[in-house]
């Protein structure tokens, strides 16, 4: 089975302008929106308690809002998953309180005018000076990645392939980061673990293709560089799409079996593997030409092309 | 030709098999079992196992073996019914200077047992329990340090004979104000010479009403104390979490000023906090010899220079209210034999301070008594004061000591252990929780399971059909990575936790992407008119720098977030990694030989099921 024919020949780089725009726009629009609405914070950022419950039947959050209310919480309820399960987020307060006898009381007043057993699922405690940390270090650890990549793939190819990779990756983070934004989706640990795999993702598919044009400016020397970097994209696509389908059907069970407490985390990367792979595409491979990439930047990968011409 | 030498075959065939090997523990169950501690952590005296055997045997209660890791013995059982009257039993028999659980102990067979094999460890979020940060208050730390350094100036002072207006710590520093220019001339020599007074950085303030020396505490000095202060707060925390009867706690330094308390299992977080909140000190307290405390504590008439205490038979004794050493001029402490008596003692070690301060009291005071009070500061705000020991000077002594007069080696260990760790040395603040029920922690599992399932299933039926024979071969090559990477995690003693599982699976859906490079390369290889024999070949060789230079961009992404991730995030990457690193020899290698052996042995293969 093939999903493509032999040979596809999409002139990609020609409609490379209307691409960037369209990069450009999901930006711009990426970064309004970080701007003005923000990530929903998760409690690991934010601090405070969280507390998971289970019913006996499906309560009505409203009336449990109440409930808690009338106990002195100010609290967010939501339900979480089942219709059975329900969260309650308190914020940090500067009372100085425990957090066992915090969850303690929220699940007395909450079992009060219910029917059998409610059932602590889940407790969760931050205190504000930890959240600032995790971010600071997210936000490092992101761009320790790009700096490690940046190096490698300057010490492989050359520093204009560093470029195309490392805007690439901006790119990705950015608008993986905005439609999380805009999907109001909680941003807690696993979804900076899933960012960093995104990072991880969109450089191992920008390489793919990054390495193909490497192996083909020797190849085709009379050709424009237009030509070569179309023909590399071409000549690994069916990879390209084979790849990103097979880790979406893991991210999809992932995402409608795996919980609701992965349901974050594969929502991110099935984002970023989305973006991943349009960036590699466009925005690694058009920042390449934008940087003039010639075959005498390859000169000194010349004897690899070498040897590969010398195959029979 | 396409064919690899026997040595390569033998490689892969033996490193799949130590894959087999190491991966099997994690599919046998879990046996019920009985752990014992003794209550205080010290060691299991031999006569244990001897006395549990004896109680169980009379009750006709069978158990399936018996092993002790350490300071913990473990018995297994066949069924929860007999764990549970064992329990008793074994409480009954061994009364409350021991701890017995009940824990679920791995039922991986001895035989893979010796050479290692465990299954993987499952992380909170999986097996429930409780997590706690810790955050030790260092400015409280730093202000008793300030505290001591006033205390050992004075004392100085008062040694020397020089009479001072004040000595005090005011914020970050130390104040002393003196009668005379002499005076504080021959102070600043004594700040910046006296044994018992180092690390200070002295400074002469402008001439005023008296006469007045500044000084600081050098950062060097500051950080050895920080140090020293987390380290006691994890032994003393260690201690009180075996009280617990935990099976497998993780207590661990995080960053500078930090611990983190992982209890498996626990799930009744405010027990666990109760135990590991409390606050205890330690003080060494001259014994009140010149009344008596029977009729003190009868007529309530007590000595304003004393307190009334209840000593640890119950009996009232009057100490002294000042202060002679606290526990942290205590260095370290040891249960022995003493060499002359042969009596189980401890020999305690205390630092210059303390040691200076030991050695002055006991000069005056031979012949007279000595108290260890133990002081516990509940998180309700309760307070308990025992006195663990009250001993006899018999000779002026400093340093290093020994206290005999005790029951057994056992008390003297006991006592060594809490003279040892039974103080925080600095007070410490829970700054994050983090508490699963166990019923979500099942959920989990089986939810995380079912993706891994699904998600593999999903990747292997569509390589097969697209890619037929050379799909079928990278499936198999999918599965043993799988083998492999449960096999390493294992090994390396990992814990699994939910965003681990998710690594797993994303490795799974990455694993495919260095057989698919090499499929399509193939297939280009043959579009190109290269016959199949060459085409593998060639297929593999240039597919081969792609793969490595994908994999190490995403490893470097991987390590960077093992070096920044805490808890979750360090177990993804893990994962990953290993993932990444199992997948190229799997993919790789292992693929390569058993396609090797579908068609390198042919000499004419006009056609690739590809």
């Amino acid at each position: 089975m093939k999903i493509l024919n032999h040979k596809t020949s999409i002139d990609f780089m020609s409609r490379r302008n209307a691409a960037l725009t369209f990069s450009v726009v999901m930006i711009v629009i990426s970064i309004i929106s970080l701007s003005t609405r923000g990530l929903n914070f998760g409690l690991d950022f934010t601090g405070g308690t969280l507390i998971e419950v289970g019913y006996p039947s499906a309560p009505d959050t409203t009336e449990v809002r109440a409930q808690l209310a009338a106990a002195g919480f100010d609290s967010l309820v939501q339900t979480f998953g089942a219709a059975t399960d329900i969260v309650v987020r308190i914020p940090p307060s500067d009372t100085e309180e425990n957090s066992a006898e915090l969850s303690t009381r929220v699940l007395a007043a909450l079992s009060q005018g219910v029917e059998g057993e409610i059932e602590m699922r889940r407790v969760e405690f931050v205190g504000p000076q930890v959240g600032d940390e995790l971010a600071e270090q997210g936000i490092l650890a992101v761009i320790y990645a790009m700096v490690g990549a940046f190096l490698y793939i300057m010490f492989r190819f050359q520093w204009r392939f560093s470029v195309g990779a490392v805007a690439a990756l901006i790119h990705d983070v950015t608008i993986s980061m905005g439609i999380l934004s805009l999907a109001r989706i909680e941003f807690d640990l696993t979804v900076v673990a899933a960012i960093l795999a995104v990072v991880g993702y969109s450089l191992n598919d920008t390489i793919v293709v990054f390495d193909r044009i490497r192996e083909n400016f020797p190849r085709y020397r009379k050709r424009q560089p237009v030509e070569v970097v179309n023909t590399s994209i071409n000549e690994t696509l069916s990879r390209t799409l084979m790849t990103s389908g097979t880790t979406l059907l893991v991210l999809f069970a992932l995402f409608f079996v795996g919980g609701e407490i992965i349901h974050g985390f594969a929502f991110t990367l099935i984002v970023g593997i989305v973006v991943g792979t349009y960036s590699s595409i466009y925005v690694a491979s058009a920042a390449l030409l934008l940087l003039g990439v010639s075959k005498s930047d390859l000169i000194q990968v010349e004897k690899e092309g070498a040897t590969i011409d010398a195959r029979p | 030709m396409n064919q690899y030498s026997i040595w390569k075959y033998l490689l892969i065939l033996i490193i799949v098999a130590v894959g087999v090997v190491y991966a099997l523990p994690n599919f046998y169950g879990e046996d019920p079992a009985l752990q014992i501690t003794s209550s205080r952590g010290f060691e299991l005296p031999a006569d244990v196992t001897t006395n549990i055997d004896d109680a169980l045997l009379v009750e006709k209660i069978s158990f399936s073996s018996r092993e002790q890791q350490g300071n913990r013995l473990l018995y297994r059982f066949k069924n929860t019914e007999d764990q549970i009257k064992a329990a008793d039993v074994v409480k009954k028999a061994l009364g409350d200077q021991y701890t017995v659980a009940l824990n679920l102990a791995h039922a991986t067979p001895e035989a893979l047992r010796a050479i290692g094999g465990k299954p993987m460890t499952l992380g909170l979020d999986l097996q429930g329990g409780v997590h706690f940060l810790m955050q030790v208050d260092m400015d409280t730390a730093r202000s008793q340090q300030l505290d001591r350094y006033v205390d050992d100036i004075r004392a100085v002072l008062r040694d020397n004979g020089i009479r001072y207006v004040s000595v005090r710590h005011e914020g970050n520093g130390l104040l002393a104000m003196l009668r005379s220019a002499e005076d504080r001339d021959r102070t600043m020599n004594l700040l910046r010479t006296d044994q018992s007074l180092q690390g200070l950085n002295v400074t002469e303030l402008p001439p005023g009403e008296s006469f007045g020396i500044s000084a600081t505490v050098q950062e060097k000095q500051l950080l050895e104390l920080q140090q020293t202060a987390l380290k006691q707060n994890i032994t003393t925390l260690r201690n009180r979490v075996n009280e617990l009867g935990v099976a497998e706690p993780i207590i661990q330094q995080q960053g500078a000023d930090r611990v983190v308390v992982q209890l498996p299992g626990v799930q009744d977080t405010v027990e666990a906090k109760k135990i590991i909140g409390a606050t205890a000190t330690l003080e060494y307290r001259a014994v009140d010899e010149g009344n008596d405390a029977f009729t003190a504590s009868q007529t309530g008439r007590i000595p304003p220079e004393s307190r009334l205490y209840t000593d640890n038979n119950g009996n009232p004794i009057l100490l002294k209210k000042r202060l002679i050493v606290s526990g942290d001029q205590l260095i370290g402490a040891s249960a022995s034999f003493d060499q002359q008596t042969g009596q189980p003692s401890v020999s305690v070690t205390l630092d210059g301070v303390g040691s200076k301060r030991m050695l002055d009291f006991t000069r005056e005071n031979v012949g007279n008594r000595m108290a260890v009070v133990y002081i516990e500061q509940k998180p309700n705000g309760s307070k308990i004061e025992d006195v663990i020991s009250v001993a006899v000077v018999r000779e002026p002594f400093g340093k290093r000591f020994q206290t005999t007069g005790l029951g057994s080696i056992h008390e003297a260990s006991q006592l060594s252990l809490l003279l040892r760790a039974g103080a925080l040395a600095a007070p410490m603040e829970i700054v994050e929780e983090r508490t699963v029920g166990p019923s979500l922690g099942a959920d989990n599992v089986a939810q995380g399971f079912k993706a891994v399932v699904i998600g593999f299933i999903l990747v292997l039926v569509f390589m097969a059909v697209y890619y037929k024979i050379f799909g079928l071969v990278s499936n198999l090559a999918l599965f043993v990575n799988l083998v492999l990477l449960v096999a390493l995690l294992s090994m390396l003693g990992a814990t699994l936790t939910m965003p681990g599982i998710a690594g797993i699976v994303l490795t799974i859906g990455m694993a495919v992407d260095a057989n698919v490079l090499i499929f399509e390369r193939i297939r280009e290889e043959l579009r190109n008119g290269n016959t199949p024999q060459a085409s593998i070949r060639a297929g593999y060789e240039k597919a081969f720098s792609t793969i490595a230079d994908a994999n190490i961009t995403t490893l470097i992404a991987a390590f960077v977030l093992f070096l920044f991730g805490t808890g979750p995030v360090k177990g993804f990457a893990i994962t990953l990694s290993l993932g990444i690193l199992t997948s190229m020899f799997t993919a790789i290698m292992g693929t390569r030989a058993v396609i090797n052996l579908i068609y390198g042995g042919k000499k004419r293969v006009r056609k690739l099921a590809i």
